[in-house]
């Protein structure tokens, strides 16, 4: 356990203390007593930035099931890092805000901090671990913690749909993902990533590989809200507000992006991999961007624009796998450093934006932009915040999007090099998208703070928020503009993140304001001109979005399958647990039948013989033959006395066959069972109607098929087993050592009593519990069963 | 030769019981099939009791006994049965 080690699990073991610190300190807010918790983190993180840059890995292990191959390996690479400073840093930014956002009185803070605090050392898990298995633990659990953030008003029904709804997606990915690890452990042997992208090259030609691909991706993809898994983004906004900026902007949803990232060394010499990865992060690029300007509500544009922004950092990252494909790899690599570079900037703005919006919401008590307006005056750093979060989203200079933004057109339209015949789409869709993202940008800034106020919709009177609020966006506002001028100082967390994920290649990035006119340069400027003429003709044309039939939304896709599921199930329920014995007699017997006869013939296994058979004597056919009639009458008897007679009959019969078999034990025994029983059908036949219930003929039918495939399938399992005797039978030992060993002429008895007394002692345990069963089930309903339920 | 006789003194019984047992099928009324039943205890009784000499054994002997009494036993209790649709009376008591 190394001090590596507690860093990660740090955050669970003050989660331990919250409720502690919450029940006996109600003066304080209990936020200032987990702030220094990621600060601290964040400082001790930072620290590792020297060895990272000179491309030194940190390794720490700690023993867990190393049988199995599980140990928790803590990997401090580039990748790593800056994850690790994104968790930490926007981690204290984060629950420095909610230390305003969330009210001391109303909140229960406990639960609250306890869930972000898993959270936080999850993810910390997730991004540090190099065991594989250890991944998959903490990649749940930030799942979970996820699930318990969003409905953290629980109370509120919408939350409630919105927690189960990312809570199935993001497991269902995460399942996918643990099948992927498992494939991947079967083809290398082990569960570590650096020995696993050691033998990348060997498991590329495995037959298992393209499934692991699949698998991986898929947990990627519903964890990163691409598309079509996008749609629990958007309901997780119901989460509280800081709770949105941190996990579904900055965090949680990268983690999927982590992941494409940190298995880009394994996957990438797949060409597979790299096309599906541009194919769904082009669309959801596009498919986020574009249903983001239909949005009214502030936090769900900010859903569909972190969507749709996940999607273009996934797409780069594609494209970024294709330096592995092509002849020059340099046309490629810019995209991985697009990629990285955006990773950050992303987290940055969409980070101050989430708490612009929740600044919004706290100081207007509403965030529908319908109703909001012309806040410009009343809280004018809170719209300088947004004015640089939402212009550094769009792509505009002198912002950090802007940098990422142009090196994101340089790297799609390098895609062109790729030879094959539609490559120029990529660049079409990724200048569309930008254009939609432009406008809803626009949107969120502008119909927010400009126009007309309009008090009377307000639920508050609005005015600037707090100081204390303000801090968070304002530290992220500013690192915006800070990556903006001088993106150069991001470089030692950086390069090293972009060598991990491409190790193959060397990276000198030089990343300027201005890089001369060129194509991407004439891509922005038509983007915002473009842009800023929809968005001034938005009335006219929105109606597009009026043509999309609303029965194709995905959602309705989504609460379909669901309700279909439950119906399905249901139904099936009903239609095979009816509860009718008769049905499940039925599906037994049934199988039982298809089984072994499907078995006895499939594996040609039916043996007939007629050696080792004794003679038939004239009256033994006969004897047989009124056992059979009277089967046969048996079900054919139209009422209950008839079937008890023929019952009787057969039984004497079956007692006279143990006597021409020559068993007079059996048969004395048989003759009184009988008798008896006979007399106990008749003493039941007081409670019970006379005449025998009629069946509807096609039940009949069926019924009548089913015994005679059972009647067939013992005689011919019967006639099998008698046909191949392997073996003698053990009698032989009973015949000589009755009298000898056991002192008793009668050998039935001396093997019931003696050689197998165990048997029948447990026979005599049957009938004793039997008796005392009928006894108590007599005596408890004559003295009435409701009356001991009273006592 | 009494081998012989043994033998086809058993398929007559036989044959007999195959009669009675079409008795018991058809009825008419019930207790025909009673009846019936009696006699095929009876008859029972006859086989196994011939089946003894047959196979030369008295292993059997204590079969036709207790059948005897059995049969009679049933054939009381289903005669109980059509005279008052119960075996067993409750106490008169209460």
């Amino acid at each position: 356990m190394s001090l590596l080690h507690l860093a990660i699990i740090a955050p669970f073991i003050i989660a331990v203390f919250v409720p502690l610190i919450y029940k006996n300190i109600k003066s304080v807010h209990t936020g200032w007593f987990i702030l220094p918790l990621p600060i601290l983190l964040f400082i001790y993180f930072s620290s590792f930035i020297s060895k990272t840059t000179n491309k030194q890995v940190t390794m720490e292990s700690f023993s867990w099931i190393s049988s199995l191959g599980i140990d928790f390996t803590v990997k401090v690479d580039g990748l790593g890092l800056l994850f690790a400073l994104l968790i930490t840093g926007i981690g204290s930014l984060v629950i420095l805000y909610s230390i305003y956002y969330l009210s001391k009185q109303k909140e229960k803070l406990n639960t609250f901090y306890v869930y972000l605090l898993l959270f936080m050392g999850a993810m910390l898990g997730v991004v540090l671990s190099d065991n594989l298995i250890v991944l998959y633990a903490f990649w749940e659990l930030t799942s979970f913690s996820s699930f318990l953030l969003i409905g953290y008003w629980y109370n509120r029904e919408k939350s409630r749909y919105g927690a189960q709804k990312s809570m199935i997606i993001t497991v269902l990915g995460g399942l996918a993902m643990l099948g992927g690890i498992i494939l991947l452990y079967n083809m290398t042997g082990t569960f570590s990533i650096t020995e696993i992208v050691a033998q990348a090259d060997t498991i590329i030609d495995h037959p298992l590989f393209v499934a692991a691909l699949l698998c991986i991706l898929l947990g990627a993809f519903t964890k990163s809200a691409q598309f079509p898994f996008h749609i629990w983004l958007p309901d997780a906004m119901e989460a509280p507000t800081p709770v949105s900026a941190y996990l579904h902007s900055a965090t949680m949803v990268k983690a999927g992006i982590y992941l494409v990232a940190r298995m880009s060394p394994v996957f990438a010499e797949d060409t597979l991999w790299m096309g599906l990865i541009i194919a769904f992060g082009l669309f959801t690029l596009f498919w986020g961007s574009f249903s983001a300007v239909k949005q009214t509500d502030l936090k769900s544009i900010l859903a569909f624009s972190t969507i749709s922004q996940l999607g273009l950092i996934m797409s780069l990252l594609g494209v970024g796998a294709a330096a592995l494909h092509y002849d020059q790899p340099k046309y490629f690599t810019v995209a991985t450093t697009a990629a990285i570079f955006h990773l950050i900037n992303h987290a940055t703005f969409k980070g101050s934006l989430f708490m612009v919006v929740g600044i919004v919401d706290h100081e207007t008590g509403t965030r529908d932009i319908r109703k909001l307006g012309g806040l410009m005056n009343l809280m004018p750093i809170t719209f300088t915040i947004a004015i640089i979060g939402t212009f550094s989203m769009a792509g505009l200079p002198p912002f950090n999007g802007f940098l990422s933004k142009e090196m994101f057109f340089t790297g799609m339209i390098n895609a062109l090099h790729m030879d094959f015949d539609w490559s120029i789409i990529i660049p079409i869709i990724a200048w569309i998208a930008s254009v939609f993202t432009f406008i809803y940008s626009m949107i969120l800034v502008f119909k927010t703070f400009t126009g007309k106020y309009q008090p009377e919709k307000l639920e508050k009177k609005p005015h600037e928020a707090p100081i204390g609020m303000l801090i968070s966006p304002i530290i992220l506002a500013s690192l915006v503009i800070v990556i903006g001028f001088f993106p150069n100082i991001i470089k030692p967390i950086l390069v090293p993140a972009i060598e991990t994920v491409m190790p193959m290649y060397e990276f000198d990035v030089h990343i300027s304001m201005w890089h001369g006119f060129n194509t991407e340069l004439v891509m922005t400027i038509g983007v915002i001109i473009v842009g800023v003429l929809l968005y001034l003709g938005l009335n006219k044309w929105r109606g597009i979005y009026g043509i999309f039939p609303e029965k194709l939304a995905l959602n309705r896709f989504y609460d379909g399958l669901l309700d279909s599921m439950y119906k399905g199930s249901h139904s099936l329920n009903r239609n095979v647990m009816t509860g009718s014995i008769n049905h499940y007699l039925s599906y037994m017997f049934l199988f039982m039948v298809v089984l072994i006869i499907g078995s006895l013939f499939g594996q040609n296994a039916f043996a007939f013989s007629t050696d080792n058979l004794a003679p038939i004597h004239f009256y033994e056919v006969i004897l047989t033959l009124i056992v059979a009639i009277s089967s046969i009458a048996l079900l054919f008897a139209k009422s209950r006395i008839v079937s008890i007679l023929l019952t009787g009959t057969i039984g004497y019969m079956v007692s006279l066959l143990f006597i021409v078999f020559r068993a007079p034990d059996l048969a004395l025994t048989q003759l009184v069972i009988e008798t008896i029983s006979v007399s106990l059908f008749l003493l039941c036949f007081y409670h019970l109607p006379k005449k025998l219930t009629d069946d509807p003929v096609p039940v009949k039918v069926r019924n009548a098929v089913i015994s005679v495939g059972v009647g067939l399938f013992v005689i011919l399992v019967g006639l099998t087993a008698h046909s191949t005797k392997l073996f003698d039978s053990i009698s032989q030992y009973y015949i000589e050592n009755t009298y000898s060993e056991a002192a008793g002429k009668n050998m039935v008895n001396v093997i019931l009593v003696d050689f197998r007394g165990f048997d029948t002692m447990f026979e005599i345990a049957v009938l004793g519990i039997a008796a005392l069963a009928i006894f108590s089930l007599i005596k408890l309903r004559r003295n009435g069963g409701k009356k001991i339920e009273n006592k | 030769m009494i081998q012989t006789a043994v033998t086809i003194a058993i398929i007559c019984l036989a044959l007999s019981m195959l009669a009675l047992v079409y008795r018991i099928i058809k009825g008419p009324t019930l207790p025909d099939r009673i009846v019936a039943l009696d006699a095929v205890g009876v008859n029972i009784v006859g086989i196994v009791a011939l089946i003894c000499i047959k196979v030369d054994t008295t292993a059997y002997v204590e079969f036709i006994l207790l059948f005897g009494i059995l049969a009679f036993i049933g054939t009381v209790a289903f005669s109980k049965y059509l005279e008052k649709g119960v075996i067993i009376d409750h106490d008169r008591d209460r």
